[in-house]
This record gives structure tokens, C-alpha cells and sequence, in this order.
């Protein structure tokens, strides 16, 4: 549509895009190169370039300011909780999609009214629920609960995806004597493996995003002074909290920078996955 | 078989129904119940209150303030968001050259967690280093050089509006580009043939074509509005109150309600009404923006 050669409205269009290219692109630059200077040089002089490379503001922010603990946990909390995310909205989505049973239009209300209320409706009560069950600070506990608030969503993308798998598949399994539970290791869930990559992805910058759970169901409360349960998005909060009365910002400059590379570098890989993976559903057809 | 396929089902369906009822279903009917009790601290005494604790958010100030702040947003997100997304978004899918840069960097932003953004942000606006004063002592505005964008009950709430203007729009432009890739060429031929502007060729054939997906972004973006929790609490450092409650949202103003102070049937009443404005704002959006759907 664009016709080729130069135009007035050409030279505003791309204007208007290189300035929200700088918008995004400067502050990272920005913030990478904060994070090899000194304090005084971030205050002092915010354009120079750092006059000596100080890899230590990485270290510190990795080991005292515990970023690796955050990272760990955030890990310890994350691929449980993915990995039954995605095995659990299958199997319910697979059922839904594929069998006829009493009942049936039940479960799928259920879990459909899940996705209508805000999560701070269910905050308080489930800060005393899991604190029942004696989940509540336990890396278990919370992979739990994201799996739960993760279900409604996944189980609606999966059932579209397993409906439009061939059902001649299942049936040849049938006629050579496969049971229920064959057909759908065996055969349907390798199928369903391109639609369950989009959910994961989905599911795991959502899970990553995730910063009230943890907030509330994830204290430091009795344990020793030094460690912590917190995960990526309430450490950085608690580091950035802190900056009031101990600052460190060179080290909070390469927290940053440390949580944004592996970002970074996935979604260059990943980049097409990534955006249809996020915008999946929400399309038309 | 008819035996083995009940069991199947319902050994699928019987652990994830069982975990979502204790942990999402049961929770949402609580805080139903609990809406209408008192229920303050840690102890276990509670008592019925009746309508109480929503007469008292009618009166309460810090309510009414947080919920002004939810309905900026809700006003302006979606319009500012979505008009550039879909302005972007038009130019990607029309031949933009180097639309592929573009587009990658564009969407960067929300593949970030919102935390990394409000820390990031937090420095650019930093009165000593940030580079948004940075910029400004460049252009030479001496009166602007050191002002606290943070700082000042004035402009704090704005400052965080563009930050999520700035997150948000690759989001929606992708979802847009998505939806505009599924629009048939013929359309743009004819009007090509004739002779239509591309602003034409834009409110006449892309708009109404991708109305539906425009529908579903607005939707997405006013719940959005009505969060916010994450990025306020943390470009804030959670020092709300200290700036005179000038960037609370109706989400930090439950938490701080329920978890800090601990007056847990009190933030549950207000989640309880941010409940129906979510409801009431999505039946909104999509009722008032119903049109004839054009099939293709």
C-alpha cells in the first residue's frame, strides 16, 4: 500500500517510530550502562561512560543483594507449577472437548465463571486456606495456587485446540484395542504439542508477571536472618523498598540489567512463539 | 468400555476440579460471605455486620480517591493504547519498511516483568539521575531540571500512566498485526482501484474489518485499568501515603486495607465492588460498542 519514493507523510511515520524505537531502546542502554559504574558516576555524570568497567555491582547484586536466591526460587516455584498447568488444563480440556457426560456443562461453567472475577476478590480467603493446609510459604503451595488461577484460561485455549485435532486418529486407536488413557499419552497429547507450547508460554510470562500471589503467600516470616523465600518479583520490590535507606544503585542497576538479558535473549529466539503464544485466543478465528 | 470411559473421565477431571475449588472457587465465595462481616486482625471473631462495611466505604475518602485514580485509567488507556497500537500496527501490515525491528522492539516491554519496568521507570524519573531530567537539562529548561516527577502528588499518577502506555502497546499492536493479517488483500485492492487514502483505506476498510478484535482489546485494557497493583506499588517503592495517596488505586488501597492494617471484611467489601465494576465495565464495552459483524 505504501507507495514507494519520499512523501511528507513517510517522513512523520517514521519519525513517529524512531521515537518510540529511542523510548524503548534508550532506557535499556541506559540501564546497562548504569550498571557498570559507580554510584558517584550515576549521579554525577548520567551520560558519561563508566571510566573503569566495575563487574563487581553484578556479583553484588547476584550474591549479597540474593538475586541467584530469587532466581531459585522463583524456578523452584515456576516449573512445578507449569509442568501441572499444562498436564492438568490438558486432560480437562481433552475431556471437555472430546466426551459427552452428565455433568459436563457444570464443569465447563465452573471453570469459565473463574476467569470473570478479579484475583483480589479471592486474596483473603486464600491466604487462610492455604495457611490451613499448612501450604502457605512453601514453594509447593504456591505452585499450587498459580496451577489453579492458571486452569480457567488454558483449559479454554486446549479445548479449541483438541476439538479441531482428527478424531479418525483416536478412533484407529480405539479399533486396536488402546484404552482411554493410551490414546490420549499416545496419541493426542504429542498432537496437541504445538497448542500446549502457546499455553506454556502463555502461561509462563504470566506466571513470571506474577507479583500479589507471592506477596501474599510468601513471606520471610520465621526464617533465620540472611535467607529468603521471596521470588524475582517481590525481591526486586523489596530491593527497590530498600533503596530509601541503603542504597545501592549500581547493584540495583545490575539487578535490572541481570533480569532482563535471559528476557531479552529468549524472546529474540522465541520472538514469533512468543507473540502468538500471548495473543492467542484473543483473535478472531 | 462404557465402564472404562466414566473412570477415565473421571480420573481426569478429579484432581484439577478439586484444586480449583479450594483454591479459587472456594475463596471467591468467601470473601462473598465475609463482605458482610466484621472480621478485623488475626483472631477468629467474626461477626455479622450486615451492609455495613460498604456504608462505610460510601463515606470514606481514601475509596473514593483510589477509585478517581481507576477511572482515569479507565478513560484514557484504552483510548490512548489502543489508538496507537492500531496506528502502528496499520503501518506494519501496510509495508512499513524495517517493520520487523520495529515491531520486535515495540513489543520487548511485555515480555519484561511489570516489576523490572517500574524499577527502570522509577530511575528515569529520578530527580538527581534519571535520564527524563537528563534530557530535559540537554533542551536547556532550567526551571524543569531537578523536579520530582515521582515526588509530586501532582504528576506521579500521569508519570505511571505512560509507563503503562509504554508497556502496554506492543501487546495490542501484536494483537492488532494478528488480526489485520486475517483481513483478505481484495478488500485493499479495491479500495486501491479506488483511489483511496491510506487514512481512508484506514477508518473505512481496516477499522470496521478488525472491529471484533478491537472489542476484545478494549476489554483487556479496561480490566487492566482496574489493577494497576504491580506497577504502582512498585514505581512507588510502596510509599503511597506519603505522596498524600496521590497514585493509589482501588488495589493498593485493598491491600494495604486488608494486609497491612488487617481489617480483612473491610478490603474484602471493596474487592467485592471492584468485583462489579469489572463486571459492569465489561458489559459496557461490549454492549456499547456492538455493531453489525462483517463476515469475511
Amino acid at each position: 500500500m505504501f507507495s514507494k519514493g519520499f512523501s511528507f507523510a513517510k517522513v512523520i511515520i517514521y519519525i513517529v517510530l524512531l521515537f518510540w524505537s529511542v523510548t524503548v531502546v534508550m532506557p535499556m542502554l541506559w540501564a546497562l550502562m548504569s550498571s557498570l559504574k559507580s554510584d558517584q558516576e550515576i549521579f554525577f555524570s548520567p551520560w558519561g561512560l563508566p571510566a573503569q568497567l566495575l563487574w563487581d555491582n553484578f556479583s553484588r547484586a547476584w550474591v549479597k543483594a540474593q538475586l541467584g536466591q530469587f532466581m531459585f526460587n522463583t524456578f523452584a516455584v515456576m516449573l512445578p507449577s507449569l509442568f501441572l498447568t499444562l498436564l492438568l488444563s490438558a486432560m480437562v480440556a481433552y475431556v471437555l472437548a472430546r466426551y459427552s457426560f452428565r455433568g459436563k456443562s457444570v464443569i465447563f461453567y465452573l471453570f469459565l465463571s473463574g476467569m470473570m472475577f478479579p484475583m483480589f476478590l479471592a486474596l483473603v480467603p486464600l491466604y487462610f486456606v492455604t495457611d490451613y493446609l499448612g501450604l502457605r510459604n512453601t514453594y509447593f503451595g504456591l505452585s499450587l495456587v498459580y496451577v489453579a488461577f492458571s486452569l480457567p484460561f488454558t483449559i479454554f485455549f486446549l479445548v479449541g485446540f483438541f476439538k479441531t485435532l482428527p478424531k479418525e486418529l483416536s478412533e484407529a486407536a480405539t479399533i486396536d484395542g488402546a484404552s482411554h488413557f493410551q490414546i490420549f499419552f499416545d496419541v493426542m497429547l504429542p498432537l496437541a504439542k504445538p497448542g500446549l507450547i502457546s499455553a506454556g508460554i502463555f502461561n509462563f510470562l504470566g506466571q513470571w508477571n506474577q507479583f500479589i500471589l507471592p506477596t501474599v503467600l510468601m513471606t520471610n516470616e520465621g526464617l533465620p536472618e540472611g535467607q529468603s523465600r521471596y521470588l524475582l518479583s517481590q525481591g526486586l520490590y523489596f530491593l527497590q523498598a530498600k533503596q530509601g535507606y541503603e542504597s545501592d544503585l549500581s547493584g540495583m542497576f545490575a539487578a535490572v540489567v541481570i533480569v532482563t538479558i535471559p528476557a531479552l535473549l529468549i524472546y529474540i529466539i522465541f520472538q514469533d512463539r512468543i507473540e502468538a503464544g500471548l495473543t492467542v485466543g484473543a483473535v478472531k478465528g | 468400555m462404557k465402564q472404562g470411559k466414566n473412570t477415565f473421565i473421571l480420573s481426569f477431571l478429579v484432581a484439577p476440579v478439586l484444586l480449583y475449588l479450594v483454591f479459587v472457587i472456594v475463596p471467591y465465595l468467601g470473601s462473598m460471605i465475609f463482605a458482610f462481616t466484621r472480621w478485623k486482625g488475626l483472631s477468629a471473631n467474626i461477626r455479622f455486620n450486615g451492609i455495613n462495611n460498604f456504608i462505610k466505604l460510601w463515606d470514606d475518602e481514601n475509596f473514593w480517591n483510589a477509585l478517581s485514580h481507576n477511572a482515569i485509567a479507565v478513560v484514557l488507556l484504552p483510548i490512548v493504547t489502543i489508538s496507537i497500537a492500531l496506528v502502528f500496527a496499520f503501518w506494519f501490515t501496510q509495508g512499513v519498511r524495517g517493520s520487523r525491528f520495529f515491531r520486535i522492539a515495540f513489543f520487548f516491554p511485555q515480555v519484561m516483568s511489570v516489576v523490572i519496568i517500574a524499577v527502570l521507570w522509577s530511575f528515569i524519573y529520578n530527580p538527581q539521575f534519571g535520564v527524563l531530567n537528563g534530557i530535559i537539562k540537554l533542551l536547556g529548561i532550567k526551571a524543569w531540571e531537578s523536579f520530582p516527577w515521582l515526588g509530586d502528588s501532582a504528576t506521579i499518577f500521569w508519570c505511571i500512566l505512560v509507563v503503562v502506555v509504554w508497556q502496554s502497546i506492543g501487546f495490542y499492536m501484536v494483537l492488532f498485526i494478528a488480526g489485520m493479517m486475517g483481513i483478505p488483500t481484495e478488500y485493499y485492492e479495491a479500495a486501491k482501484l479506488d483511489g483511496a487514502s491510506l487514512p481512508v483505506v484506514f477508518f473505512q476498510v481496516t477499522i470496521p474489518l478488525l472491529w471484533e478484535t478491537v472489542r476484545t482489546g478494549l476489554v483487556f485494557i479496561a480490566i487492566a485499568a482496574m489493577d494497576l497493583y504491580a506497577m504502582v506499588m512498585v514505581i512507588t517503592s510502596g510509599r503511597i501515603a506519603a505522596t498524600s495517596r496521590a497514585a493509589d488505586v482501588l488495589s493498593t488501597y485493598i491491600y494495604e486495607t486488608a494486609f497491612e492494617n488487617g481489617d480483612f471484611s473491610y478490603g474484602i467489601a471493596m474487592a467485592v465492588v471492584m468485583m462489579f465494576i469489572i463486571l459492569g465495565l465489561s458489559f459496557f464495552t461490549l454492549t456499547s460498542t456492538r455493531k453489525e459483524v462483517l463476515e469475511y
